[in-house]
């Protein structure tokens, strides 16, 4: 080859550079998420640069002022507009910018204020070697019972890091309801769900289960992930592109291609269907939804309390945004295949988490197939098919999350010498022994019961209501019998408490700093208030319920 | 004008709430306080009178808004009052004896320490009766009908260290709750039919419904009326409820109360003319009752008994006058006014007599009395001729216009009741004269009790018999008063309309032949009772008589078919209870408690299982969504 056929080959190959586009990033759109994401990062550095012992101080701050600054971003947007007339897509199709997805950043960041104050709580374990210790473990790379974990109570370490854990996981969060395209979806599923696999391991007490539970976890997660990857490859293999709404047309039909090298494969239903269910079931396992639920009681039993209330809280929320926009958004020409796989899917939901319950003697995993049943109530609701369904989800993720919290954070307050007294015959006379701590914890039973005046009927009536005006009667009744079932073991824990003569050497209930107290506060009165008059927030979870396109 | 309509029904309710929330301090002057709010209301109705009569006839209903009761979109209800003649009526009637007896009763309870309350009651009972005739609409009529009903419980029960007067009380209320469900259901059926409560509307859209529905309106109006007007097949409280004070019966149970289904009727006559089934239904009541009621008052040797027996059958006859639709509604009416003065009067010649007998009630201790009382045997003789239909006195005009118009309903139904109303006139004359034979005449038969007290008769203290003399006033001349030239016709046509009844035979002949079964009627009881001593001790009787001491075995009846067969009927629910629906429910429970046992060994604690579960569920989706397009 001669040495001009050489240069041609240079100068041919130089010649025409195809020319990138910048991308254009919407940063004030993005706020919440980007302060979020930014102040974990900050908190990464305050690890590696802020002495230890305060260390502690720093990471609440920034991480209260962050959450903070995020929720002022959020309705700073909202009352712009963007949740209803400017609602828009951003950052170049990967995230949208409309009522739903700010409603839920909302939730999610006032959930991620109450979870940092549990996380915060240093006044519920006995002093260790005169250090104040929170629920989580002092040096979680020890071994369990190792010399080295000694030294670690004893040196008075704590593990700071589950401020920046927390927030990763709430920025997350923030981005899997308003993710657009499936990548978004697939990065921010990941982003939230890795720190919460940390999260649960790092428990003081009861270690061993604490990082079971997180291994657990974490397996039947990454489990789960590779169905929802699969399935966005089948689906990218159906439509020839990932975003949402491209999908959605090619299932209507208004496009015929997108990309010419998929000519093969596009529109074809087999890949569409089968896609679409396994996205689908990557999300089910993230709300709890039977039979992709099992993971939930080990975990929420496993898992450091206040992790537990954060998780049950915000992850229910985040993935439900999720779920309604994928079929909200992408899948509504698919509606007559997916609607009844998924009213079997939120039968069994409701009935097995009522129904397993009854039988449950651990306080938390009492609560955790509660939730189980809650996701089927609210499926229910997201089947609707219609703006009510969606405002009426919206609704009852808001009323539930602050349940949820208000409730585990009760119950690190009932102690015993080996921490959390979560048996139930440890709670029996509970109201006798401390009768306002047993009427607050009353008030969030009742609530996850769905009794009147408070936050729970109010969601479940709006849920219902949906449901059964888009057709789903039946489920309707389903799911009266199943809260009618749960409503045994909630109203039994009440009696448990109230009327049961309490044990001799039954739990102490440790009086929590403000922070705490503060969670659990904030929890009753919301559920009373949004139990009275729900109808503003009502209102407002209508005027969010509709999805960009 | 129109604002004093809201002070009739304020001034005894002001009355009611002084008295009854008072105490003790007022004890002295509390049955002034009563009276003198009774009066005031009477003076109001009477100035409200007379302003109507100034107006002409096409203007004389006036009616007054207070506020919106239940201002709920599509569901209008108001506190308000209307005052037509009709209203006019009842609200003379109720005051002025009302009045009248509340002076008698501050004679007649004077001894009782407990009187305060006793005119807290009688104005309680005013203000819901007030409220009852003068409401623009049903439900606020229903209001003041539950009212006139607890006023009733509480003044049948006043004596409620009796037992048989807590039982009668209990008994009436229980009875009332049966005809009250009627109005209810009339009043749903109403809001349902016409969207509307008030008179105005409901009774002008009648013309546009179907006769199905105003049938069974019709018909829920006349059980709420048989509940309250004791009348066949709700009648068994009235005898019962002479056990409150006599002035209580004159009042509630013979004057004002018992009519209240009367009114009830009449008012809504648009219903009852647009369903002729109602009406036959409501005049065959009504000429059950009149005989069922006055073969009682024939047995019965307890005065007020008699005397309950035959406001049952009046009342009865007012029913069916009401149940013949525009021929008789004035006359319904009519007869109740009339009524009103002579049965009250004679309930307080009763209690007259009781008073001077120590409250003996049997008339088979009576005997020539009227040597010891003159004035109430003279006002109570009035009364008897009243009731009877003496020629010139109120029962006669009244009563005989009843049973023409029932002969001029025409057909063989005509024949029918007229012939019931005209032999009811008969045994009328005939109990009634056994009454006044067996208390004012013949000799004495009254004996010392067991303590040895005997009764000394004598006459009651003037605040007794001054009532007693006004009301023989209004026996004797309300009537001809009325009747002659047909005044009440023209005063109450505008309300109630009115049609010319047209007898089969002529007016003259009917009422020849009421003086003639009259005449009958008292001659037989004389020669039963006026040419031989009445026995002091009942004689065994025949199988009617010793029934009609029983009232007719209705109690009996009430008890084999409603209370045994209501024991039935729960005694079997609550097997099915215990059996069925606890079986259902414990076994439900036990069964969940059971899969939830064994769902829960689900839960085993390995990550395997839970991912084979998960496989399984992706598999069920994937499979179930590609189902799904297949089918």
């Amino acid at each position: 080859m001669s040495t001009t056929a050489v240069h041609s080959l240079w100068t041919t190959a130089a010649d025409p550079i195809q020319k990138i586009d910048a991308p254009n990033i919407e940063y004030g759109q993005l706020a919440p998420t980007l302060i979020v994401i930014g102040a974990a990062v900050i908190g990464i550095l305050v690890e590696a640069f802020v002495p230890r012992r305060s260390r502690y101080y720093v990471q609440v701050f920034v991480s209260v002022v962050a959450l903070a600054a995020a929720f002022a971003a959020v309705v700073a947007l909202a009352a712009s507009g963007y949740g209803t007339t400017k609602a828009g897509i951003a950052a170049m199709g990967a995230v949208a910018v409309d009522g739903p997805a700010l409603f839920l950043q909302g939730v999610i960041l006032l959930a991620g204020v109450l979870g940092v104050f549990t996380f915060a709580e240093r006044r519920l374990d006995p002093v260790a070697h005169g250090n104040r210790v929170d629920s989580f473990a002092a040096q979680a790379a020890s071994v369990p019972g190792s010399d080295s974990e000694k030294a670690a109570v004893k040196a008075g370490f704590t593990t700071t890091e589950v401020f920046p854990l927390l927030l990763f996981a709430i920025g997350g969060m923030l981005v899997f309801p308003a993710a657009n395209d499936l990548l978004t979806l697939f990065i921010a599923l990941e982003v939230f769900s890795l720190p919460l696999y940390l999260l649960c391991a790092v428990a003081r007490r009861k270690r061993i289960m604490s990082q079971e539970a997180a291994v657990k976890y974490f397996l039947l997660g990454a489990f789960a992930s590779a169905f929802t990857l699969f399935g966005i490859a089948l689906l990218y293999g159906y439509a020839g592109s990932v975003s949402y709404a491209t999908i959605a047309q090619v299932v209507d039909g208004t496009v015929e291609t997108v990309n010419p090298a998929l000519a093969d494969t596009m529109g074809n239903d087999a890949l569409l269907l089968i896609g679409a269910a396994m996205v689908v079931m990557g999300l089910l396992f993230k709300v709890g939804a039977v039979p992709f639920h099992m993971w939930t009681p080990d975990v929420y039993q496993g898992a450091p309390t206040p992790v537990t209330g954060f998780m049950a809280a915000a992850t229910k929320v985040a993935a439900f945004g999720a779920l309604l926009r994928l079929l909200y958004v992408v899948l509504p020409g698919l509606r007559w295949d997916w609607r009844p796989v998924m009213m079997g899917v939120a039968v069994v939901t409701m009935l097995g988490g009522a129904i397993v319950a009854i039988t449950q003697t651990d306080i938390k995993r009492l609560l955790a197939y509660s939730s189980i049943a809650h996701a089927g109530f609210i499926l229910a609701g997201v089947i609707a098919m219609t703006p009510d369904g969606v405002s009426s989800v919206l609704f009852y993720l808001g009323a539930y999350s602050f349940v949820t919290i208000g409730a585990f954070a009760v119950v690190t307050l009932v102690r015993d010498a080996g921490g959390e007294a979560t048996h139930l015959s440890k709670w029996a006379g509970l109201g006798r022994r401390s009768p306002l701590v047993a009427a607050v914890f009353a008030v969030y039973l009742l609530a996850f019961a769905g009794i009147p005046l408070t936050s729970g009927f109010a969601g479940k009536f709006a849920v219902f209501k949906a449901a059964a005006e888009g057709g789903a009667g039946a489920l309707v009744v389903v799911g009266v019998i199943s809260s009618a079932i749960a409503a045994f073991f909630y109203i039994r824990v009440i009696v448990l408490m109230f009327f049961s003569e309490p044990r001799p050497e039954g739990p102490t209930v440790a009086v929590p700093s403000p922070l705490t107290m503060t969670a659990i506060a904030v929890g009753v009165a919301v559920t009373l208030v949004l139990g009275v008059a729900p109808q503003y927030f009502l209102d407002l979870a209508g005027q969010a319920g509709v999805f960009v396109r | 004008m129109d604002n004093l309509i809201a002070l009739l029904v304020a001034a005894p309710l002001l009355g009611a709430a002084v008295l009854l929330c008072g105490g003790r301090r007022l004890d002295a002057v509390g049955h002034w306080i009563g009276t003198v709010l009774a009066s005031a209301s009477f003076v109001i109705g009477a100035i409200l009178f007379a302003d109507m009569l100034g107006k002409d006839e096409e203007h004389r209903a006036i009616g007054q808004h207070l506020f919106s009761w239940i201002p709920v979109e599509g569901f209008q209800a108001d506190v308000a009052f209307q005052l037509d003649q009709l209203s006019m009526t009842f609200v003379l009637l109720i005051t002025g004896v009302g009045s009248l007896i509340h002076v008698y009763s501050i004679g007649y309870m004077e001894h009782d320490e407990r009187r305060r309350r006793f005119f807290g009651y009688l104005n309680l009972f005013l203000a819901a009766m007030l409220l009852l005739v003068l409401a623009d609409n049903y439900l606020l009529l229903y209001v003041g009908w539950e009212g006139v009903g607890l006023a009733s419980y509480l003044l049948i029960g006043f004596w409620q260290h009796k037992p048989s007067a807590a039982t009668a009380a209990k008994k009436a209320f229980l009875v009332n709750r049966v005809g009250d469900m009627g109005l209810s259901i009339a009043i749903m059926l109403m809001f349902t039919t016409f969207g509307t409560f008030a008179f105005g509307p409901v009774l002008e859209a009648t013309g546009e419904t179907g006769e199905g529905k105003l049938t069974a309106i019709g018909l829920m109006l006349l059980l709420a009326a048989c509940g309250k007007s004791a009348q066949v097949p709700l009648q068994s409280w009235l005898g019962d409820a002479m056990e409150g004070p006599t002035p209580v019966s004159a009042l509630i149970h013979a004057a004002t109360m018992v009519t209240a289904g009367v009114y009830l009727i009449v008012r809504s006559g648009e219903i009852f003319n647009a369903a002729p089934d109602a009406q036959l239904v409501t005049t065959v009541v009504g000429a059950v009752t009149l005989l069922f009621g006055a073969i009682v008052g024939c047995a019965k040797d307890d005065i007020k008994k008699a005397l309950a027996g035959s406001t049952m059958s009046q009342i009865g006859y007012m029913i069916l006058a009401a149940g013949l639709g525009p021929i008789g509604y004035v006359f319904a009416i009519m007869h109740l006014v009339t009524h009103g003065f002579f049965k009250a009067g004679l309930f307080l010649g009763a209690g007259s007599v009781m008073h001077g007998m120590n409250d003996e009630v049997d008339m088979r201790k009576y005997g020539g009395l009227r040597k010891h009382m003159p004035v109430t045997f003279v006002t109570f003789g009035l009364g008897y001729l009243a009731i009877i239909g003496f020629p010139g006195l109120s029962g006669f005009f009244s009563k005989d216009k009843i049973i023409e118009a029932a002969f001029a309903k025409g057909g063989t139904e005509g024949w029918i009741l007229g012939s019931v109303a005209l032999l009811g006139a008969a045994i009328t004359a005939f109990y009634m004269t056994r009454v006044m034979l067996m208390t004012f005449f013949g000799e004495k038969r009254w004996q010392p009790d067991e303590k040895g007290n005997e009764p000394h008769p004598h006459e009651s203290p003037r605040s007794m018999t001054i009532p007693m003399i006004v009301l023989a006033f209004g026996s004797v001349f309300a009537g001809g008063f009325f009747g002659i030239g047909d005044r009440f016709l023209h005063w109450l046509e505008p309300v109630t309309e009115h049609a010319h009844g047209h007898p089969p035979i002529g007016a003259t002949a009917i009422t020849l032949s009421t003086v003639t079964v009259m005449i009958v009627g008292v001659g037989l009881a004389y020669l039963q009772y006026g040419r031989r001593p009445v026995p002091v001790v009942a004689p065994r009787g025949s199988l009617l008589t010793r029934a009609a001491r029983r009232d007719l075995l209705q109690d009996d009846f009430n008890h084999v078919v409603l209370v045994r067969g209501g024991e039935h009927l729960t005694r079997s629910l609550v097997y099915v209870d215990h059996t069925l629906v606890d079986g259902v429910v414990n076994g439900t429970a036990a069964s969940m408690g059971g899969l939830s046992g064994r769902l829960r060994k689900l839960q085993n604690g390995y990550a395997r299982s839970y991912a084979v579960s998960m496989f399984g569920g992706a598999a069920i989706l994937i499979a179930a969504t590609l189902l799904m397009r297949a089918v």
